[in-house]
């Protein structure tokens, strides 16, 4: 009998995926275990291989489509038999969506990529409930505007009558890059004076400022809801220690110079000496290493360090499981797979999930120091800046050329008070800057 | 630390400063109000309130028209305007001893007397003591604007002051200002029976307000025997034994009105001066106080709200803003501020004109792409049914988002009616939702079911 292949969740927070290629056609034999079709799910692009066997009869849900988890992707069965009784899912078809088409008659029809059904179905359906479980309380309006903009309303924390959604929290989330400039004006708070009587600057809510309208690709919206949430929901705070990183550098030569050639590529990196450092002295200050998780704080009692990475469309951070247990040059072996994973899109949600304590490095940009936004579930951010060389006053008012390196901590005060955040950073940098430190 | 008296001071026990301390007193705060006048400022004592109770007694003599179409003999020969009067100043003193109790029922002392702002802390009560407290909220309101050339007498130039208190009527007069103080007299006196010519600067009667609407009222104006001079500025006046000449300018220039009276409507200027705003180094921007979204001035622990602020001059403005400013204080900035395109304005004639947002001009001018919707009354049969089938009304939709930006209706029972559309835009409804809602039949709200099918494209009615 035919039975339909639906759509996995292939990531712990996927609720929806894309299918960016199928590895079968229609027609094809399909065994348990072959590789069905690429998703690209919330942070990553995944194979979604078969758990069905059969012929594949048809495939509902084509290249560059969209479908909610749960909802069927294919069709597979004997071959002749009947596949009209399956039909894609229209998403949208919330129940707040009332005037939608009804669902799409065939098979056939639902082959035309999503974006040509026209306008209401096509971009995600994100005012849709998206799980279909959980009823999200928003304004007509605020799921119009989210409909419109493709936003996913779950993310938004409601601010109206009974934690309703309402235009004004959309507006405060600003988690759509879409005409940021023909909407600035209506952000509340934007003009500190009185609200302007009626027909005045800032009433405008939606200006004909020139511009496209963006897809938001599931992995922006991911980032968006996750940097939004921590910056929200964690009291960051932030503090900044320049130190000298001359013993640091050395270190790392000496160690380069001992490691067979094997070009370039196969140094030790700065970063995976980062991480080692920042696992020993994570140690000594468990505190850091911790998690703010509403009624109980939770202490990891190991070192899970992810690395930020960016990528074409966005960022990813690849954790090094157990930093504190592992060598350097494990963790360097590590990350080089991670990273390299990590730009091609092929990270599992494993990989990518779960740091206790993230660094992220933007100094090969230039940059000189900057502020992170803490990465959940861990409480603190190590920011790297760049490597400087720059005069130091030394004991004896001796003047000499030293390489320095600003590092900024952005902690979680629920969990991580500035006294806790201050002595962690003081130690790293007594360990960076004098590596043997980390033998103590 | 400073220990004062009270958390709140508030000065001026209007419809602004009476709700404010009241909610401040709900939310713990210990209140007084100083207040030199009679509790419930210009709405309650001179204004909103016993203008309408003239309104009433001018529709009971409008309807009076009615009974005699049924054949009834109708003898309006006798009709006293003083009764209305006193009919207006009982509903304004029960009004104000209700303020005294409520008041007191939630334990806000209420100091008579004039006060003076002292500084960021004080209020000193004249020829009384000198109060202390944490918190200052100046709810001042605002008195009628002068004019050059015509001075307030309240004999010959009468301000709404004076207009309200008289306990008989000019046979002629000629009002200055077509706002909506103006076209209220407006329709009061020629109600009553008083030849009116109604002068405005501007190109319509309501300056503010949709000009489709303000056409409607405008008509039946005329009708009634109201002489309306728009784009039309009364140079001076002269006196001539018991008549006053009024000589025009501008479009209707050249024509001389003989009447008994003036009544300068103008507009209302704050009540900023002489409060003792400098004590706290407070300054106004052309008479008014600027603030904060919620109410607080430049001066730490200072409020302002009301006719004192810039914001439309209307007694549930205040009302709101006292609300806004006293739940600041006490800790408690929940809501949001005042959303400017969700504030109602009433005019209370026949026909009745209400709106809110914007007006077709405004939007214009704003550059928004909007769509509108008219639906005439005619299309709810009862205002047929009850003979009162002139009037519209026209709702403003955001083309893109489908928010409701405005909303303007006018004639019977219009500023009831606002109030639905009103919730629906501050529910944040779509114009889908009320056209989809059941309304009972036969009501005037069917009209404005019937426009919001206009604007989603499936009228019915019409």
């Amino acid at each position: 009998m035919a039975e339909p292949i639906l759509m996995l969740a292939l990531s712990p927070t996927m609720e929806e995926g894309t299918i960016t290629r199928w590895h079968k056609k229609e027609g094809d034999t399909v065994a348990n275990g072959d590789l069905l079709c690429e998703v690209e799910t919330d942070k990553a692009v995944m194979e979604y291989e078969s758990v069905n066997q059969g012929t594949l009869l048809a495939i509902l849900v084509p290249d560059g489509g969209r479908a909610r988890v749960g909802a069927p992707i294919a069709v597979v069965g004997k071959p002749g038999e009947d596949v009209s009784a399956f039909q894609p899912e229209v998403r949208a078809m919330a129940p707040e969506a009332p005037r939608q088409e009804p669902a799409v008659a065939s098979a056939a029809q639902a082959r035309e990529p999503a974006a040509a059904r026209g306008g209401e179905a096509a971009p995600m359906g994100a005012a849709a409930p998206s799980s279909g479980l959980r009823r999200i309380k928003a304004s007509p309006l605020a799921r119009r505007l989210a409909r419109e903009r493709s936003l996913d309303l779950g993310g938004v924390r409601g601010s109206g009558p009974g934690g309703r959604v309402v235009k004004r929290d959309l507006e405060l989330a600003g988690a759509a890059g879409l005409a940021a400039e023909g909407r600035a004006a209506a952000v509340p708070g934007a003009g500190a004076g009185k609200p302007a009587p009626a027909g005045g600057a800032g009433a405008r809510a939606f200006g004909p400022a020139g511009g496209r309208r963006l897809p938001i690709s599931g992995k922006r919206r991911v980032i968006a809801q996750r940097v939004w949430e921590s910056k929200q929901n964690a009291p960051h705070y932030y503090i900044k220690i320049d130190l000298i990183a001359d013993r640091l550098l050395e270190a790392r030569q000496r160690l380069n110079a001992r490691l067979p050639a094997q070009g370039g590529e196969g140094k030790v990196s700065l970063n995976s000496f980062l991480i080692k450092l920042s696992a020993e002295t994570l140690k000594r200050h468990p505190v850091v290493n911790s998690s703010w998780q509403g009624d109980h704080i939770f202490s990891y009692d190991r070192a899970d360090i992810g690395l930020a990475v960016a990528q074409e469309d966005g960022l990813i951070t690849p954790v090094v499981r157990d930093c504190g247990a592992k060598g350097i040059l494990a963790i360097e072996r590590e990350l080089v797979d991670l990273i390299a994973r990590a730009r091609a899109n092929r990270l599992r949600p494993e990989e990518y999930t779960g740091a206790t304590f993230t660094i992220t490095n933007l100094g090969s940009y230039g940059i000189l120091e900057f502020s992170a936004i803490i990465n959940p579930p861990g409480s603190a951010i190590l920011a790297v800046g760049r490597v400087r060389r720059e005069p130091v006053v030394e004991e004896g008012d001796q003047l000499r050329i030293r390489s320095k390196l600003i590092l900024t901590l952005s902690c979680d005060h629920r969990v991580v008070d500035g006294a806790v955040g201050a002595a962690f950073l003081s130690d790293l940098k007594a360990m960076i800057e004098d590596p043997i430190e980390a033998l103590l | 630390m400073a220990s004062y008296e009270y958390d709140l001071l508030v000065l001026g026990a209007g419809p602004g400063g009476y709700v404010a301390a009241i909610r401040a007193a709900q939310l713990g705060l210990k209140a007084a109000v100083i207040e030199k006048d009679k509790p419930g400022g210009v709405c309650l004592n001179i204004g909103c309130i016993p203008s309408k109770a003239l309104l009433h007694e001018a529709e009971v003599v409008r309807t009076a028209e009615e009974l005699k179409a049924l054949g009834a003999a109708v003898d309006l020969s006798r009709l006293d305007y003083s009764q209305a009067f006193s009919k207006s100043r009982k509903a304004a003193d029960t009004l104000s001893r209700g303020v005294v109790y409520l008041l007191k029922k939630n334990k806000v002392e209420l100091v008579a007397g004039e006060g003076l702002i002292k500084g960021p802390h004080e209020i000193a009560v004249k020829g009384g003591k000198t109060l202390t407290g944490k918190f200052l909220l100046v709810a001042t309101g605002s008195r009628p604007r002068p004019l050059p050339g015509f001075d307030f007498d309240e004999q010959a130039v009468l301000s709404s002051n004076g207009a309200l208190m008289l306990e008989k009527l000019p046979r002629r007069v000629c009002i200055l200002g077509g706002g909506a103080i103006g076209v209220e007299f407006a329709h009061i006196m020629s109600a009553f029976g008083v030849e009116v010519h109604l002068v405005e600067m501007l190109e319509q009667l309501l300056p503010l307000e949709d000009s489709e609407a303000v056409e409607v009222l405008a008509r039946s104006f005329k009708k009634r025997g109201i002489n309306i001079y728009t784009g039309t500025k009364a140079s001076g006046y002269s006196r001539d034994g018991s008549v006053l000449k009024v000589s025009l300018e501008g479009k209707s220039g050249g024509k001389t009105l003989e009447v008994e009276q003036i009544l300068l409507v103008v507009g209302r200027m704050p009540n900023t001066e002489g409060i003792g705003l400098e004590s706290l180094g407070l300054k106004t921007e052309r008479g008014f106080i600027p603030v904060g979204d919620y109410c607080q001035t430049s001066v730490p622990g200072v409020y302002a709200i009301g006719d004192v602020v810039p914001t439309p001059m209307l007694a549930h403005v205040a009302s709101k803003e006292g609300e806004i400013a006293a739940e600041h204080m006490a800790g408690r900035p929940g809501r949001p501020r005042l959303d400017p395109l969700g504030i109602p304005g009433a005019v209370y004639c026949e026909p009745q004109l209400a709106s809110f947002g914007y007006t077709e001009k405004k939007a214009r001018e704003a550059g928004i792409a909007f769509e509108k919707a008219v639906c005439p009354y005619r299309a709810a049969g009862k205002s047929v049914a009850v003979g009162r089938p002139e009037g519209l009304v026209k709702i403003l939709v955001d083309k893109e988002s489908r928010e409701i930006i405005g909303a303007h209706v006018v004639g019977a029972e219009a500023t009831e009616l606002i109030h639905e559309l009103l919730l629906a835009r501050s529910a944040e409804l779509l114009p889908e939702d009320v056209a989809t809602m059941i309304h009972a039949h036969p009501t005037l709200s069917e009209a404005v079911m019937e426009a919001a099918r206009v604007a989603e494209g499936w009228a019915i009615q019409i």
